[in-house]
């Protein structure tokens, strides 16, 4: 019963947060803030766990493939179809949902305790639109960006390795990369992303929006943020990988 | 003027208002004072809406809060100012933004006539050269009267102060205290006032009513304390040996 408490509460406060905000111009500010806090700070993170996920895959797919019968280029194919697949959207998106999502949570989770969100309301703000929509639109818009920032860097830290390491040149890799590509991979990368970016900021924005209690609970809700919002990405990743590749 | 009808609220099953019935005078500092956990915040919490009542009538003036739609209870509340206990301030807002956000929100002003706005209501509450520093910069005392002046931006008819004075030393208080006082004279407006300080009680209680355990339990000016017999009233009032010995001497 709980969980269908949770879920009917949960598209209750997305019916607040997707309401007109008040002034549109506020909304625009806002988002634009919001780019720059979840997204720009996350590029840093991002460019780093891309970069040696991409070197890892390269170096384990070269020692798992160590048969004269495969072509070296291989190497280069299962790093681009890992990263461009899985990696660069899903995996992203678990590692934004620790960052982005628990700082969502704990700061929508201390506006609650300290009363800021109370004072909105009394001004007659709708609260959950004001705090909520900016984010969710911010994190919307950017991600995609994220992603394929995460797909270049993740390539080029997977060529800088495996030449450097001797397990492929540069040309069987770049041969590997350009074989048999579908370009349809990178839309289904970015459709996934928009998904998983919606779910992390407003399951996040959802624990943090109902804390009740003090400092400990905006901790929990901070902790319960992270892992719904990575269990339910990892639900809705099955569900995009059956409806868009099968 | 503000009245109350009946005013029931439990939470889980548990009542926290009993059937409190209430009018608190325009132009008037309006106390409600009792112990922790006797239910005044959730009464003021009640009367602005944030909690919905089980049972009762809140009216503004002669109209009744909750027969109002979403759109006239928003436009209702632009007519509330608010100060909370811990001021309420948003933290990532600099003293300038704070008192700014309700103008932004709520009204059609220019920057430059917002920031006259903002400036007069700063001045107001004897805040000067302090517009771009943030909360965690400024004391205690800073927080609540931005928070006053905030409060007032959109010239508010109708006042809320939850325990204005916690966590403050007694001489913020008693200027916090006349503060409210003289914004509610000075613009004539509803003020409540949420305290368990005695020291506001005698200084700028124009009406006060005492809860207890959820029900109201006395009502009166300052100048009745003194008279008073109720036990539950006198046992909150006079629970120090200090404020015995006065009314002793008194």
């Amino acid at each position: 019963m709980q969980l269908f408490h949770t879920i009917g509460l949960y598209f209750i406060f997305l019916g607040k947060v997707f309401s007109r905000p008040e002034k549109r111009w506020i909304y625009y500010r806002e988002t634009v803030k919001e780019i720059d806090k979840l997204g720009i700070n996350s590029i840093g993170i991002i460019a780093i766990i891309s970069f040696f996920m991409g070197a890892v895959i390269t170096i384990q797919t070269a020692y798992n493939t160590e048969n004269p019968f495969l072509p070296t280029y291989l190497i280069g194919v299962a790093a681009r179809d890992s990263i461009l697949l899985e990696f660069s959207s899903t995996i992203v998106a678990l590692i934004l949902a620790g960052k982005v999502g628990s700082n969502i949570a704990s700061e929508i989770g201390t506006m609650r305790v300290t009363e800021q969100i109370d004072a909105l309301e009394i001004m007659g703000v709708n609260s959950a639109n004001f705090l909520v929509l900016p984010k969710i639109t911010a994190l919307v818009l950017f991600n995609p960006f994220l992603t394929i920032l995460s797909i270049a860097v993740g390539i080029f830290g997977g060529w800088i390795v495996g030449v450097y390491a001797g397990v492929i040149t540069t040309q069987e890799y770049i041969d590997g990369i350009q074989y048999v590509f579908y370009p349809y991979y990178i839309t289904y990368a970015i459709i996934k992303t928009i998904v998983f970016a919606f779910i992390i900021t407003s399951v996040s924005s959802f624990y943090g929006y109902y804390v009740e209690g003090g400092s400990l609970e905006v901790g929990r809700s901070s902790t319960k943020a992270v892992v719904y919002s990575s269990v339910v990405v990892l639900l809705f990743n099955l569900i995009l990988t059956q409806l868009l590749l099968s | 003027m503000i009245k109350v009808v009946n005013v029931w609220k439990s939470f889980t099953e548990r009542p926290v208002l009993k059937g409190i019935s209430a009018t608190f005078d325009k132009g008037k500092t309006n106390l409600i004072i009792g112990q922790s956990g006797s239910g005044k915040t959730v009464l003021m919490k009640s009367i602005v809406g944030l909690h919905d009542v089980d049972e009762g009538e809140i009216y503004y003036n002669d109209q009744d809060f909750n027969s109002l739609d979403s759109k006239g209870k928003k436009k209702l509340r632009q007519q509330v100012g608010m100060l909370f206990q811990g001021g309420a301030l948003f933290d990532s807002a600099t003293v300038e933004e704070n008192v700014m956000y309700p103008l932004d929100m709520f009204s059609e002003k220019t920057y430059e006539e917002k920031i006259e706005r903002v400036n007069f209501c700063l001045k107001r509450v004897n805040i000067e050269n302090a517009n771009k520093l943030f909360p965690s910069e400024i004391s205690g005392g800073m927080k609540k009267r931005v928070a006053i002046a905030r409060a007032i931006a959109l010239n508010p008819r109708f006042l809320f102060c939850d325990e204005p004075n916690s966590g403050l030393d007694p001489k913020t208080s008693i200027i916090i205290d006349n503060l409210i006082k003289e914004i509610t004279e000075e613009y004539d407006i509803t003020t409540i006032v949420n305290t368990h300080d005695m020291n506001s009680v005698m200084g700028i209680g124009d009406k006060i009513i005492f809860i207890h355990q959820g029900e109201k339990w006395w009502e009166g000016t300052k100048e009745d304390v003194l008279n008073s017999d109720n036990k539950e009233f006198n046992d909150f009032v006079f629970a120090s040996k200090l404020a015995r010995k006065i009314k002793g001497i008194l």
